[in-house]
């Protein structure tokens, strides 16, 4: 199971809480998943009242709160000063906004206020590309774990860049990775298990999925699947066929 | 039996009109129609099947009977139905609306300027949902309350329809904030609700006549009521742009913003509380779902009847 700045969550599904057709619906998905940690907004545009935080606090996982819909460091730092004083946790999902029409993350903000955040005594979990470079500054800032794109948020691409993921496994082997946003379907999920990413962050393949409860359950099993697979030690590709029963015996001359 | 409804929002004037009659002697306990009743604010979309598309199905079945409901009280109903479009990088989000909701047709460009001339030649394809209506909110609230009795007293059985100002008996009761803008724009015309599906910015226009259109609405997990947001009506106003560039040149009558109240499910209740029945939670169906709860509340009082909305007593 996923391991967090030392805290173990005993699942690597994490869930987001947006954009559900009603907190019900929200609250059976989460029922279903079984995910360990619930991302919630404390920006208007992704919602956040009261009421609403409550009802996330009910679910009984542990909260992620995230300066979604921050454009700069500086807003982002505030919004994450508030959530730890709303949420009571000094967890953060660090996103500062780069472009509105990808919401591609601002890297160079990313970074400063990871620096910022982290000097404070938050936990950061930065929402970043797969960039190696932008990774390492991350860490440096005082990150000590990772959360590169699958794809934009909310276009269900899957894995836009499989090599580049592959890649930021090989390089940290020790640093938490999680692929965050850009899930679309349970078999995006299991390849970035199967990679050996430690979680999978997914919001609206399950919140704009026809039956959402449907689409966590199946979101769960894929993560299980991907990770006992990558446990497993796969086999090796190769080009050439390989027969499954020996040959010899038949008239193979 | 005597009955006293406390709230003249759209759910109070409905259940007080149905007892009413059904000759049951009734008061209404407010200060008339205004914009303290979330229901002022409303879009009037009288919608089943378009809300069927992320409502529970009972929202769908409880609302076909609404637009008969508020024809019946004298109240000028519009039955030309919805349109619904999506810009073209968003083509996906029609097919998607159109997979999960029934009661519509696709249209093309020429069924679309058929319809609405006025937006021809903007959208290769709409959504059809012919069996549905529209009315204007103020002027159907104000029909009903014209016709009821009113009180400053409370006597006989209590029904309480205060909307969200009931959270002090009704615990499980959240607010969903709504925001609005009312344009006027005589260089468009429109005779039905067009929706434009967006992944971030979801629009629909209402028409109410005399070139006037209601812009809505923001769904936020919030209670606040205060005034619209810069961003909210940055949106609303850029997703009409998108619809038609004309509505650049409207006048800008209003701007609203309100709270629905909603329970968990975003599904009404009717619930029997300290004596009291609470008619409550209509969340963004108002107009469509009053009438079905409103006949249900009056059920439940003349036949002792639990019906669908109702559940376990709070005494």
């Amino acid at each position: 199971m996923p391991v967090f700045y030392g805290t173990t969550v005993d699942s690597a599904l994490m869930l987001g809480t947006a954009g559900y057709p009603s907190p019900k619906v929200l609250a059976d998905a989460f029922a279903r998943s079984g995910a360990g940690v619930a991302t919630v907004s404390l920006r208007r545009e992704s919602g956040g009242g009261q009421d609403f935080w409550a009802l996330i606090q009910s679910l009984g996982v542990t909260l992620l709160p995230n300066t979604a819909g921050c454009h700069t460091a500086r807003e982002a730092v505030t919004t994450a000063r508030m959530a730890r004083e709303v949420f009571g946790t000094d967890w953060i999902k660090l996103e500062v906004v780069g472009n509105t029409d990808t919401l591609q993350p601002d890297l160079f903000g990313l970074v400063e206020a990871a620096r910022i955040l982290s000097a404070e005594g938050f936990k950061v979990f930065p929402y970043c590309t797969e960039d190696l470079v932008v990774c390492e500054r991350l860490l440096e800032a005082g990150c000590q774990v990772l959360m590169p794109w699958g794809a934009p948020i909310g276009s269900g691409l899957g894995l836009n860049n499989p090599h580049g993921l592959r890649a930021l496994r090989a390089a940290f082997p020790d640093v938490a990775l999680v692929v965050d946003a850009g899930i679309g379907l349970p078999s995006h999920a299991a390849a970035a298990m199967e990679m050996g990413f430690d979680a999978v962050l997914l919001n609206s393949a399950v919140a704009r999925a026809g039956d959402p409860a449907a689409m966590a359950g199946a979101m769960a099993a894929a993560i299980r699947a991907g990770r006992e697979a990558c446990l497993a030690d796969p086999m090796e590709r190769t080009d050439m066929a390989v027969p499954s029963t020996p040959v010899i015996g038949r008239a193979f001359l | 039996m005597s009955v006293t409804v406390i709230g003249g929002g759209v759910m109070g004037l409905c259940v007080a009109t149905e007892l009413q009659g059904r000759g049951i002697p009734v008061a209404v306990r407010d200060e008339g129609p205004g914009p303290r009743a979330c229901s002022w604010w409303a879009g009037g979309m009288l919608a089943p099947w378009c809300e069927g598309e992320s409502a529970e199905e009972a929202v769908t079945r409880h609302g076909l009977g609404a637009a008969d409901w508020w024809q019946a009280q004298g109240v000028p109903v519009a039955r030309n139905g919805t349109l619904v479009v999506s810009l073209s990088r968003d083509a996906a989000a029609l097919d998607r609306f159109a997979r999960r909701s029934r009661g519509h047709r696709m249209l093309d460009a020429e069924g679309i300027a058929a319809l609405e001339p006025d937006l021809a030649g903007r959208f290769a394809r709409a959504l059809f949902f012919a069996d549905e209506a529209h009315l204007d909110p103020r002027r159907a609230l104000a029909i009903l309350s014209d016709r009821l009795g009113r009180t400053d007293s409370v006597a006989g059985q209590v029904i309480d329809c205060r909307g969200l100002s009931a959270r002090d008996a009704l615990r499980d009761l959240r607010g969903v904030r709504g925001e609005m803008v009312l344009i006027r724009c005589p260089e468009i015309a429109l005779s039905r609700p067009v929706r434009l599906l967006h992944p971030r910015m979801p629009l629909y226009v209402v028409p109410r006549g005399d070139g006037v259109f209601m812009l809505g609405a923001t769904m936020l997990e919030s209670d606040r009521r205060g005034p619209p947001t810069a961003r909210a009506v940055l949106e609303l106003l850029s997703a009409g742009f998108a619809l038609h560039p004309a509505l650049a040149e409207a006048e800008v009558l209003e701007l609203g913003a309100d709270a629905r109240p909603a329970f968990p499910d975003n599904l009404p209740r009717i619930r029997r509380a300290g004596g009291v029945i609470h008619a409550n939670g209509l969340y963004r169906h108002g107009f469509l779902l009053a009438p079905a709860v409103a006949r249900m509340v009056a059920d439940h009082l003349q036949h002792q009847t639990r019906p669908e909305f109702m559940d376990a007593d709070h005494d």
